[in-house]
């Protein structure tokens, strides 16, 4: 029998029990600590680094299958372009990116031509781009609504079947330490902040809230009629379910985070930067983090929110007294 | 007995998901053979994947107006159109998020077509000179030398009717022109002070216009109605009423004065946009206040085109091009490839998990997620064909994180089913409470995910919009296949004697189970129990009554009711 199993029989009948509620000071000091780092980090590196998107400019792809020299995009560029700034990177196996403020429609073509030349490739297979600065900011702006408006709904309908606005304040608050978290970690790993990468956190909004929910569903089970119990207080009552899903949330990350990895290493490795790399990084940090603040935070809080609540704390004292 | 209505009612939900699965198969099949336009099991492709530039436009208006919905749409087809016009081919023309355009046009543009999708719709009246049926001329038609021929009127024209116009050079093009050859460049801008030769927007006319008269800025309001009588009764003619600003007023009480009582055709005046003649309608009245009626043979879609397409006119729109991009196709290729092996890999590494964590269930796990994929991709094929969906990178990516959230409905499942396990009960009962609790559980975590979906689909655009899409199809699909498949096999597995008894490969391993019944301190090695005495265990467990058996058992019979 595996140790994995035997674990999770003895977290389910609370022979091994850890403890998430009792240590909440614990855990909002380490949440805290995290959060200010997150938050000093990208500040420390200078801020966000923003994708083209955000900037406004050109960029082009070129194959450089004969590894000649990045030097040469540049000055190909500024043959045609001169004194522009250009910026290189290579991408993937054998791709250059080459990036530039913005050009007219008839330098950028002509740029993307003399690529091909420099570079002997065929002119189609060069491919040109250039995007408006307020493109990015389009689509952020966008999320943010979308955001705003998701979270509203999903609060309500969180209060809706969990019958307790306190359960949807617990699920935001972590939520929101989950997006500084994986914001932080973004900035310090110094990926471009994209689209992409924006459509990941969106997606970590969502996941994060499952998995919470997941977790207080167990919780809402286990303290139905917890005013009556005379053996557990609400708090342990509370620490109790997260042991008993604890299993299946360490199942469930692994199984989220395996193929999200799949795309990470493969993004990077064979694409270099774009779409699928910048959401998978941002999903990566995100679903470990939503897993751990489901557990450590959002469950904590819960039990913290109540425990001021008439009934529950008279609850509590009856049984803390019966113990004696 | 109720044992067999529980299998008769497991199969009878796997036969559903089957059927579910074989009706898009037959669909797709039947749209494939019988060539229906747009079938096929490869689905389409989004420009990132397939290779091609997309555009994304913004209109700018002059005054900052706002362009409506309608205008959008009148400003696509007519984007459509021009690119239609320029020979490129297969354009993708879409309205996203209330504002922007966005083009995908196979291949990268030249510098022509840009400046032609970017340029703003003219609309202007101009009175018919004279018009011809458009005969094609024929291949051995001969070219004539427009340039030898004289271009200057012989006489001074009076007005802008006057046949006078027509130059010796203005009637050869005139008499040589074919609606069905390619007869405008291009982003063509025609000089409203001279005559134009060009023909309707069905190509079945050819006109000799006079100068401009009255601008598309000065219509004020353009609107399709029916007609009513002087008695006020509706009719059942349909009708466009034209209102224009007070410079409109003017110009076409001017024009209006001066057709109304000359000859067929130069009674008529034409409507242009972008240079083709849209409508010609002769004058019945003077009409000095600003408010015409145009009829003829309507019906409510003709007017209603016709509306709308001087409502667009109405306010020239033009646009900037906020962002273009170019993908090669190898690089969309590449990333195809890349995104459906780094799917197939994370596949593979989950079942390797589950296979580690839920042994016998990990076949259930893959059988699940194997019928998942096939009904999220029917599912694709069939959008792609009846919808125009089309796939993108961003939505490939939704699909590879789908994989885990699909997942994850299994493994609250059948953790809830050792729980119950864990009870005591044997596995049957087990399955069956399992599963009452679980699929509360899965229903408003889904629900989640969906809002997420739903929300984000609705209120953003571009490659956002395409992640939200497949998160919200496989969030639908994960509860189809959770009840319709992965449930009801669970149940029958349940019988079968090799996963009842809880063999230790099967995935309900109840000597492990049974290890916890000691209580505190007192953990008993699993290898000890035997997998038979499960009576015995369910027993102790029942005289134990944890507030957690309690509570579970208030929660089944709060779930039965």
């Amino acid at each position: 029998m595996s140790k994995f199993r035997k674990l999770g029989n003895q977290l389910y009948s609370g022979e091994r029990s850890f403890d998430f509620v009792g240590k909440k000071n614990l855990w909002y000091a380490i949440a805290a600590v995290a959060v200010i780092l997150a938050v000093l980090l990208p500040i420390l590196r200078g801020g966000f680094n923003f994708g083209i998107e955000f900037r406004g400019g050109s960029e082009f792809r070129v194959n450089n299958s004969q590894e000649l020299p990045q030097s040469l995009a540049v000055e190909t560029v500024n043959e045609i372009v001169p004194g522009v700034q250009v910026n290189v990177a290579a991408v993937g196996f054998s791709d250059l990116r080459i990036q530039t403020e913005q050009l007219e429609d008839l330098e950028s073509e002509e740029v993307r031509l003399a690529l091909a030349e420099a570079f002997g490739v065929d002119p189609a297979e060069v491919a040109s781009s250039f995007v408006g600065p307020n493109w990015g900011a389009d689509v952020t702006r966008q999320a943010l609504i979308g955001l705003g408006v998701f979270l509203l709904l999903v609060s309500l309908l969180m209060a809706f079947y969990f019958r307790s606005w306190k359960m949807s304040v617990a699920a935001l608050l972590a939520l929101a330490h989950d997006l500084v978290l994986t914001a932080g970690v973004y900035a310090g790993v110094g990926f471009e902040v994209t689209p992409a990468a924006v459509i990941g956190f969106l997606t970590i909004l969502a996941y994060s809230l499952y998995d919470t929910v997941v977790v207080f569903d167990k919780v809402r089970e286990n303290t139905l009629e917890i005013e009556l119990s005379d053996t557990r207080t609400f708090g342990e009552m509370v620490n109790l379910a997260v042991n008993q899903t604890l299993v299946r949330s360490i199942n469930t990350s692994v199984v989220a985070v395996l193929p999200v990895g799949s795309i990470l290493f493969i993004g990077s490795l064979i694409l270099g930067a774009g779409t699928l790399r910048d959401i998978a990084l941002a999903l990566f940090i995100g679903t470990i983090v939503g897993t751990y603040s489901s557990i450590f935070l959002a469950a904590p809080i819960y039990a913290h929110l109540r425990s001021g609540e008439k009934e529950l704390k008279e609850a509590s004292e009856r049984v803390l007294a019966g113990r004696e | 007995m109720a044992e067999n209505t529980t299998a008769r009612s497991a199969r009878s939900r796997i036969s559903w998901i089957t059927g579910i699965a074989a009706f898009f198969v037959a669909l797709i099949t039947w749209g494939t053979v019988t060539a229906q336009p747009g079938a096929s099991w490869a689905p389409e492709l989004a420009l990132d994947l397939q290779g091609g530039t997309q555009l994304i436009l913004t209109p700018s208006i002059a005054d900052g107006q706002q362009a409506s919905l309608e205008q959008l749409n009148q400003a696509v087809s007519i984007i459509r159109q021009r690119i239609d016009g320029s020979g490129v081919g297969e354009a993708q023309v879409t309205i996203q998020g209330n504002e922007n355009i966005v083009v995908a046009i196979p291949g990268t543009p030249d510098a022509n077509t840009l400046q032609l999708i970017k340029a703003s719709a003219l609309l202007e009246f101009r009175p018919v000179i004279t018009y011809a049926d458009s005969i094609p001329l024929g291949e051995d038609a001969a070219p004539i030398d427009l340039d030898s021929l004289s271009d200057v009127p012989a006489t001074q024209p009076v007005n802008a009717s006057d046949a006078a116009w027509v130059t010796e050079r203005l009637l050869a093009e005139f008499q040589n022109f074919d609606c069905s050859t390619q007869f405008r460049t291009p982003g063509q801008v025609d000089d409203p002070a001279k005559p134009l030769v060009t023909c309707d927007d069905f190509l079945r006319f050819k006109y000799i216009l006079g100068p401009v008269e009255v601008r598309g800025e000065n219509i004020s309001d353009a609107f399709a109605g029916t007609i009513t009588t002087q008695t006020g009764a509706s009719t059942n003619t349909w009708a466009v009423n034209l209102e224009f600003d007070a410079e409109g007023t003017n110009a076409f009480g001017f024009v209006t004065s001066r057709l109304f009582g000359l000859p067929s055709p130069q009674n008529q005046f034409a409507i242009t946009l972008d240079g083709l003649v849209i409508t010609a309608p002769s004058t019945n009245a003077v009409i000095t206040n600003g408010q015409a009626q145009i009829t003829g043979n309507f019906t409510q879609e003709s007017a209603t085109v016709l509306a709308d397409q001087l409502k667009y006119g109405a306010l020239p729109i033009g646009f900037e091009v906020q962002s273009q991009e170019n993908i090669s196709a190898t690089l969309g290729d590449e990333s195809l490839r890349s995104g459906l092996i780094a799917g197939l890999i994370g596949l593979i590494f989950v079942m390797i998990y589950m296979a580690f964590q839920y042994r016998g269930l990990a076949s259930v796990v893959l059988g699940s997620l194997v019928i998942a994929a096939l009904l999220v991709y029917l599912f694709i094929a069939f959008l792609s064909w009846r919808q125009g969906y089309r796939l993108s990178l961003a939505g490939v990516a939704g699909l590879i994180v789908a994989i885990g959230i699909t997942a994850d409905s299994f493994i609250v499942y059948f953790e809830r089913i050792r729980d119950e396990l864990r009870e005591g009960r044997s596995l049957e009962i087990a399955v069956e409470a399992g599963w009452k609790r679980a699929f509360r559980t899965i229903l408003v975590s889904d629900a989640v995910s969906f809002t997420a979906a739903v929300v984000l689909y609705l209120l953003t655009s571009s490659s956002v919009r395409g992640f939200a899409f497949t998160l919200g199809l496989t969030t639908l699909i994960d509860l189809l296949i959770v009840t319709l498949f992965t449930h009801p096999v669970v149940q029958l597995l349940a019988r079968n004697k090799f996963f009842a008894s809880g063999h230790r490969f099967s995935g309900f391993d109840l000597s492990a189970a049974k290890a916890s019944y000691r209580g505190r301190g007192e953990f008993r090695v699993a290898a000890e129990v035997t997998s038979g005495k499960v009576k015995k265990a369910s027993k102790e467990a029942q005289k134990r009554q944890t507030i957690a058996e309690r509570k579970a058992r208030l929660a089944l019979e709060d779930g039965d009711e």
